[in-house]
Formats: structure tokens, sequence, C-alpha cells
């Protein structure tokens, strides 16, 4: 239940110091791109925020958005965050169950009417909504009542962003995102799969902090963290630029850290923070532990080639298709052959010699 | 919504199968339909070889004459840029060796990416600097024909989409990505049926001029 | 049903087109560069004298027929016909613009053979009617009278009267078993009698068995030059006849360019079998003669001379080194064009030029090019290996007010050669 204290108090309870608090609120402002002076700015709305109201509906998902954000190492501020949003509902996490949990919603719905958040992660069904209900609401519905209320909506992951693996080819649920549903309200797409917990944190702390949404990119994910791709900021660029690339998994280049594009990489297609924010509290992230970038908070990663072919390699199997068509050229070919054989030697049958009585026109 | 990645994913799939089939079917067929045309027997006795003397040619007939070079250097040159331009971009990138891979089950080492961009940009250069001589040379004015001004576009939107896109400079990346390899597509399909077969008809129209000079005992 | 047909055109232009055809329209990519190598163009500037555009009929028709795409617009309507009026609008471009010297053929980049494509047009205009005036009328003659001038036998017999009279030299006619039948072209016969001087010196010098023959003595084709295989393969037969009645062993092509094309090259492709004899020029007759020591000269002349390579020999025959080597034998201050050989610049006149008045302006505007080729040389005397050449030439500098002495390399030859007293009994 949404609570009558600040943010600033709940963290305090907590035994968070200012000084993380700050470092935080500069963390956060070097996040979203906004200068060091927005820092006090940042530091003051947040302390005064009131709790905000989340709901947060999971559909057909894998639960890795979810572990994403909770498997983060204590203490960060970013779980801290998270303690102190007043998540009314969230199936997975929530202890009540049932009928119980779903009149926690309809309370929070009621009660911060116009004001809450709405995170969902997974997509919706749209084929038989048998294939994904809970506590026998089909998804669609769910969302549908639950997005109506709701002051912004945060799609999670890849999934809810753009309809995610659920929506692979061929798709048998019929799977869509959140805004393929939702028209009519603000959306926030964070995608990735999962996504960067820093981001989610970051998107919802811009919204605290002034109380609108982040500067959106043309797939509605805030500009700030998906602004740049995965290539333009890769450690690994210049060996890209040299040209010197890792064949294998376990060649030299692999073991000199070299760029990972032949391998299957998809940084240069894709657009996130991974490469400067990193996963796992700045530990590492995919491509500094040697794999490449899957591309995997773009719409339709999932349909786009294998994850080990280059991103110049055609989505089929090219070499099939040259095969097919050079067969099927030969006997076209073959065809055209014989019917220029056919014009030529009617050609030659129907000379007739010329002498030079015939050098004159009719006329 | 997801459109320039499924333009992208589009022209990386269907779109590439239908021009790699087209154009393979095409270039099959165009060589049949001229190889098949044959060449008569010939009964007068030959002062020098054809094989040799042909393929000789092959060759040579990338040096252009000095008289004729200092006649029209500029035809000269921007070919070469174009042509040695293209070669690079189109062979020595990396990423296009890659899909050859794929494609072929081989490939060969690539150029760092600065001398790719850089050979593009003389492609560039060369093309443009040719459109303008086609423009304004009163000879090439007077032979161009429409297909020649669609030759000259098939060929020069690949080499300045792949630059915008290796240059990320059209946003999102998979747009421009996606109008490379489209333009790339029409570039295949247009390609078997228009003069950009001389790509392939060269190598027989060289031979044919080296070995018949050549059975006269003459260097062509 | 003799009368040319803008149908019949079409049909031989079907016939000609073969692979290299094919290849070679497949791969133009209108640069142009033809432009620059053809003497039409360069000395008078006009675009349409531009090679490649002179083919424009024989590439529609490969287009429609031979190609896909080209039946495809065909079928659909969009493909643009040959017709008869432009057949008429190219006779200038096929004939009066282009000796086939083939120069264009040595500098496209693709490697295509205008010429060769410019020969197998000429094919179509002829069957549809379109050959000029002149062309004909010496087509015509070549086959009813025996030669393109109207030059009888009659006429040569008084000629070697003559000769034989002034020099004291025997020319032999009609003499079976002979080693070589010697042709010659109808204005060595008339206006360069000295080439048959020439050869009756040389030959008795070198001790070469010889013979005219009556029944073949022309040894020029008009049939070549208007562009019909029939008329062509008319009179290389009466060569081969005449050849094969006086079982010859070598049949010599005189100092004409066309006469080699016709007889070394088409001669056995247009008789659909290889000749029993072999042809040579005369150029390489008397080079073959100077290696092997049979002939010698002397007084070298000091005056500045240069070489005209006739195309037909040079470039598109590959007689080329041996001419240099026998001017060498006869002067001591010989120069070469800059471009020669095999890039050599066309006089102008051949492929039928000089024969067709409609060209005659033309032609005396493209020869400013061979006028300043020669100038630059410095040369005070033109020697050449072809009649018609010289014949053009000859024009060409009177026009342009030019004194230069043009003389055939054979006669040169025979001028300085070396006579031994006594010369050599022929061996049997």
């Amino acid at each position: 239940m949404a609570e009558n204290n600040t943010l600033g108090d709940s963290l305090r309870r907590h035994g968070v110091s200012r000084r993380g608090f700050l470092k935080f609120c500069t963390a956060t402002a070097s996040l979203m791109a906004l200068p060091p002076s927005m820092v006090p700015a940042i530091a003051a709305a947040l302390e005064k925020a009131r709790r905000p109201s989340v709901i947060w509906l999971s559909f057909q998902e894998c639960t890795g958005c979810t572990e994403s954000l909770t498997r983060s190492h204590s203490p960060s501020v970013e779980s801290l965050i998270f303690d102190h949003i007043s998540l009314d509902y969230h199936h997975t996490l929530q202890a009540a169950a049932g009928e119980a949990a779903e009149a926690a919603r309809e309370a929070a719905m009621h009660e911060n009417k116009g004001n809450y958040i709405l995170v969902v992660d997974g997509s919706i069904p749209l084929g038989n909504p048998g294939y994904s209900t809970i506590a026998g609401i089909s998804n669609l519905q769910m969302l549908e009542e639950t997005a109506k209320d709701a002051a912004a909506i945060v799609a999670v992951g890849t999934c809810a962003a753009f309809g995610g693996l659920p929506q692979a080819n061929p798709n048998p649920t019929g799977a869509v995102s959140v805004s393929d549903i939702i028209k009519n309200k603000p959306i926030i797409n964070v995608s990735g799969c999962p996504p960067i917990p820093t981001v989610i944190t970051g998107v919802l702390a811009h919204f605290l902090t002034f109380g609108t949404i982040p500067e959106l990119d043309q797939y509605n994910r805030p500009k700030v963290f998906y602004g740049q791709s995965i290539h333009d900021r890769c450690y690994r660029r210049p060996f890209y630029d040299k040209g010197l690339f890792a064949e294998t998994f376990d060649d030299e280049g692999a073991k000199a850290g070299w760029c990972l594009y032949k391998l299957g990489c998809k940084g240069p297609m894709t657009y996130n923070a991974c490469a400067t924010t990193k996963w796992n509290q700045g530990t590492s992230w995919p491509v500094e532990s040697g794999h490449g970038c899957l591309g995997c908070s773009e719409p339709r990663f999932w349909d786009a080639g294998g994850f080990y072919n280059a991103l110049s390699v055609p989505i089929s199997d090219n070499s099939q298709t040259v095969a097919f068509a050079a067969a099927a050229g030969l006997v076209l070919g073959a065809a055209a052959a014989g019917l220029n054989y056919k014009t030529k030697d009617e050609a030659q049958k129907a000379h007739a010699n010329v002498t030079v009585d015939d050098l004159e026109k009719t006329s | 919504m997801n459109e320039p990645m499924d333009f992208l994913i589009w022209t990386r799939g269907t779109a590439f199968d239908i021009a790699v089939t087209i154009f393979v079917i095409g270039v099959i067929l165009r060589l049949f339909e001229i190889i098949s045309l044959g060449r008569k027997q010939n009964l007068a006795e030959p002062k020098g070889t054809e094989f040799g003397p042909g393929m000789r040619t092959i060759f040579t007939r990338s040096i252009p004459d000095p008289g004729t070079f200092r006649r029209q250097p500029l035809t000269v040159v921007t070919g070469y840029l174009f042509h040695i331009g293209l070669f690079v971009g189109l062979f020595l990138f990396v990423p296009h060796i890659e899909l050859f891979r794929a494609t072929f089950g081989f490939g060969w080492p690539g150029l760092p990416n600065p001398i790719v961009d850089a050979a593009t940009v003389l492609a560039i250069i060369g093309l443009l600097a040719g459109l303008w001589h086609r423009l304004m040379n009163p000879v090439m004015r007077k032979i161009s024909s429409g297909e020649d001004w669609l030759v000259w576009t098939l060929t020069f939107l690949p080499i300045l989409t792949g630059y915008l896109a290796y240059h990320r400079m059209v946003n999102p990346y998979p747009l421009i990505l996606g109008l490379h390899v489209l333009s790339v597509e029409a570039l295949l399909i247009a390609f078997p049926f228009t003069k950009l077969m001389h790509t392939f008809t060269v190598f027989l129209s060289r031979w044919y001029n080296g070995a018949m000079s050549g059975r006269r005992g003459v260097e062509s | 049903m003799s009368q040319a047909t803008l149908e019949r055109g079409i049909n031989a232009l079907k016939e000609q087109i073969d692979a290299p055809v094919a290849a070679f329209f497949s791969s133009c990519v209108s640069c142009g560069m033809c432009a620059e190598a053809c003497l039409f163009y360069t000395e008078t500037g006009d675009p349409k004298y531009t090679p490649i555009y002179k083919l424009e009929p024989l590439r529609r028709v490969w287009e429609s027929e031979y190609t896909l795409f080209g039946k495809l617009k065909k079928a659909l309507g969009l493909h643009k016909p040959v017709t008869d009026q432009m057949l008429a609008e190219w006779q200038e471009l096929l004939y009066d613009s282009c000796t086939m010297c083939a120069r264009c053929s040595m500098v496209c980049p693709v490697g295509n053979d205008i010429a060769y494509m410019v020969r197998k047009t000429r094919e179509g205009m002829v069957a549809s009617g379109n050959s000029p005036e002149g062309v004909k009328g010496a087509a015509t003659r070549a086959v009813t009278i025996g030669s393109p001038m109207g030059v009888k036998l009659s006429a040569l017999e008084a000629q070697i009267r003559h000769i034989e009279a002034d020099s004291g030299l025997k020319i032999p006619m009609d003499v079976e078993g002979a080693d070589y039948l010697a042709l010659l072209s109808s204005m060595e016969i008339m206006n360069f009698p000295e080439y048959l001087q020439a050869l009756a010196k040389i030959f008795k010098q070198a001790g070469v068995s010889w013979t005219l023959c009556s029944s073949a003595f022309e040894a020029t084709n008009s049939g070549i030059q208007i562009g019909s295989s029939d008329i062509a393969r008319t009179l290389v037969q009466r060569i081969v006849d005449g050849a094969e009645r006086l079982k010859v062993k070598h049949v010599i092509s005189p100092e004409c360019g066309h006469a080699y094309t016709a007889i070394r090259w088409d001669g056995p492709n247009l008789i659909g079998r290889p000749f029993p004899f072999r042809v040579v020029h005369i150029l390489e007759l008397l080079d073959e003669l100077r290696a092997a020591g049979r002939i010698k000269t002397r007084d070298l002349e000091s005056d500045r001379h240069t070489f005209h390579d006739p195309c037909s020999i040079a470039r598109k025959g590959g007689v080329i080194d041996g001419p240099r080597r026998l001017m060498n034998m006869v002067t001591s201050d010989f120069v070469d064009m800059k471009e020669h050989g095999k890039m050599a610049w066309c006089c102008g006149g051949g492929g039928g030029v000089s024969s067709n008045e409609d060209a005659d302006e033309l032609r005396i505007r493209a020869f400013k090019k061979k006028r300043d080729q020669i100038a630059e040389t410095g040369a005070e005397v033109l020697v050449t290996a072809c009649a018609n050449c010289r014949l053009v030439i000859e024009e060409g500098l009177e026009e342009y007010k030019v004194e230069l002495p043009v003389v055939g390399l054979s006669e040169l030859i025979a001028d300085h050669l070396v006579v031994d007293e006594e010369p050599p009994e022929t061996p049997e």
C-alpha cells in the first residue's frame, strides 16, 4: 500500500547515508545525460518524492526480467529504490495468491486511480486467451483494465516492449507487445532480454524526479539509455576498424579480445547501454565476457538470423538458394540457348543469295 | 512500430533470396544465350594461336592505349577510381567477405576499415565524376540510353548507402543497413538484364577480341 | 525475286549475330572511348560518328531476337524496331564514316571488336538495299566485268606489253605449276603499273617461279567492302579456281589492304573449305626473301622516310615488323609515325570509302589525321603497301597542298635491288 512517507525518509531508515544517496543521484544524472548541476535538484526531488504505487503484471514471460532485477547484489541503491516504491502487485514476488492477490491489485488501482505506474513484462497472446491466464483472467483483459487508470506504463523486457521470443516465427500464441494493444497511455519501453536493472531504476527515478517520462526514441525507449549502439560504445571497436577479428571462440584472436563480428555479434544494429553501464554492478557485459551481442533489445532480434552468423550474412541459407538457382539457371539457360539456336537456324534457312542484281530497293 | 527491423529482416531474408535467385538464374541464362550463338569454324590458316592471346587481352585491355588515354583521360581515370574502389569495398570489406563465406564456404582476408572507407570514397568520387562526364561529354551523351542512367543509379546507391551505414549517418542503423541491402538487391535483379552483365561478359569480349587478333598474329 | 528488302536485311543481321557479337553488346558500357580511336570522330567532333553508335541496327536486332529481356520488350511493344528509314539514315554511319580500320577494336576497354560488327552489319545493309551507290557500282563491275574499276584482261595485257617493252623483263601469264600466283589490284594495273614491274624485277633476281592468271588477276574484293559474303564468295571463287587450275603453291596478295583480308582471312571461310595453297602478302614474301638472303639492296635513300601501315595488312593482318625490316633495307633515315603498326591511323579511304562518292568530303576532312601524323615525322617520302591507301593519301595531300611523294614499298625495294648480271636458274 502506498504509505504517506517520502523516498528520502525510507532510504534513511534503511541506513543509506546522505553520501550514498547523492552518489546515486549523481550516477542517475550522468546515466540520463543530465548536467552535474542537476544533481541537487534530483536529490531534492527524490527526497520529497512520495512512494508511488506500482502494479507489475507478468504475462507470457520467463521471469528473466524479474530475476535480473532481484538478483542484483545488495546493498544497492537500485534495489532500495525497489524496496521503497510501493510494489502493490507482482505475482512472482508477492506473498498473496489467487483472489487475495487480485483484490490487492484492484485496491491499488482504486486508491491511486490515475497515478499508479503500470509495469508489464511478457507479451500478450491474442490467439487463444487460454495460452496465458492469471486467476482465470486473460492477459488481454487484465492489461486493458489495469492500463485504463495508469499514469504511465513501463514495458519491461523485449517481450512486453516488442513481443519478444513468444512472438518468434511462427508465433504460435499470437503474441503482441503492450503498445500493440494500449494506444492511449504513455508507454516507456525498456527493452532487453532481460533489460539492464539500472535502466529500469533510471527510468523510474526520472519519473519520480520530474514527474514526466524521459525523452524517447522511435521505439519509445529512453534515449539516454538506448541512444547509442553497442558497436559505437564497444571497447572492442578499435579491433573492428583495424580488421582484427576472432574467428572462433577459442582462437588467439578471441583470447586477445578482438572483435566478435564474425562470430555473430549484433552490436552494430543494437541500441542499448550494456557497453557503458555493464551488468552485475558494472562487473562485465556479454562482449567483455567473450560472446557477441545477440541484439536482444531490438525488435524481432529473435527472427533476425542465426546468433552466430555475422550481421552481413543473409537470414536464410544463401548457399542453398544459389545452388537451386544455379540448377534452375542451367535448365532455363539451355532452353534460351535452344530458342536462340532455332532463331538463327531459321534465319540461315531463310537466307536468299545476294547477287549484284539485288542491291537496289524495290520502291 | 517495428518497421526498420522488419524491413531489415525482410531485406536480409525473403528479398535477398528473391534477388539472388533472379541474379543467379539470370546470369547463367544470359551466358548460355550468348555462348550458344557460337562462332563459325575458322578455315583460314592461322598465323598465331587463339587461346593465349585471348587470355592475354583479358589482362592487357585494363591498360589503356596511351594515345587514346591522352585524348580522353577522364573516362579512364574515373573508370579506374570507381572499379578499384568498388572492388576493394565489395571484396575486401570483412562483413562482405563473411557473406561470401556463408555462401561459398570459403573466405579471404579483408582490409582494415579505414582503407576500405577510403576506397569507397574514391569509388563515389569516380562515379560522380563519371556521371558529370556522361552529362557533359557530347559522345557519351549521344550514346547513353536510359539503361546507362539506370545502371549508374543502381551502382551508386549501394555504395552510397553502404558508406552511410558504415559511418552510421542515418538512424536507426537497421533502416540504413536495410536500404543498403535493398539497393544491392535492386542491383542484383537488374544485373543479368542490363549492361551490368559486362562484369562477366567483359572476359568473353576481351578473350574473343584477343583470340581473333591473335589468330592473325596481332596482339590486341 | 531480285530485290533488296528490309525483311532480307533483318534476316541477314539475324544470321550474322554470333557469340562474340552477343558478348560485345552485353559488355558495352557506353564509355565512348571508341570515338577517340576513330578519325571520323576526332577530325569532325561529331558524336554521331562514335563507332559503337554505328552498330545500333545490329544491337537492336540482337536485343529483340537473342535476349530474353529484349523478346519480352518486343512482346510488350516496347522495343524500338529497325526500320528501313533507320537503315537509310545509318548508311552514312556504316559506310561513309567507317573504313573498318578496326582501330576502335584495339582501344575498347571491354574488348569489343567493333569493326568485326560493322562488317556484319553491312550484310544487313546490302540485303536491305542500303549500301551507297558508289560501292554498289564497284561490286557490280567486279562481278560483271571482273574488276571494280572495270579493268579487263585486255587492259592488263596492254600494261604487260608496255612493261615488258620498257624493262625487258618477262611477265609470265598462265604458267601451270608455278610456285607463286601473283594477284593485282585494278589500281595497280591502271595507276601504279610500276608495282608489276617491281615484282618482275625482284622475282627474276630472287629466282621466284611465278605467274599471273588470265582468269584470276584481280585481287580486290568489292563483296568484302560492300559487306556481302555472297558477292565476296563469287569473287574469291575466281581466284581459287585460277590458282587450282594453275596448281600453284602460293597466292600473293598484292599491295592492297582489303584484298589481303578477302583472300587471306575470309577466303577459305567464304568458300567453306581450306585453301590447297598458301596466301602471302607481297611484303611477307619480300621479307622471307630478305631473310633467306635472296634479295639484297644498295644505295640507301638518305631522305627521311616514313611508313603508312595499311589497316588490313597491319592491324588486321599481322604484317607489322616485316615492312619495317624492309624499310631499313632501303632507307637510312626511317622514322615511324608516333602511332603506327597495330595502332596506325587509317588513311580514311578503306572499307569501300574511297569508291563511295557520298563520302568524298568527309574522307578529306578525316584525312587531316594522317596529314598531321606524316607532318609530325618530318618525312620527305611516305611509303606504303596498299594501292588504295596510296591513292587516297595522294589525293588528300593534294587537297591540303602538301608536296610529298608517296611510293609503294615493293617498288622501293625493286629500285634498290642488287641485280646480278647472270640471274640464277629458277630451280624446278
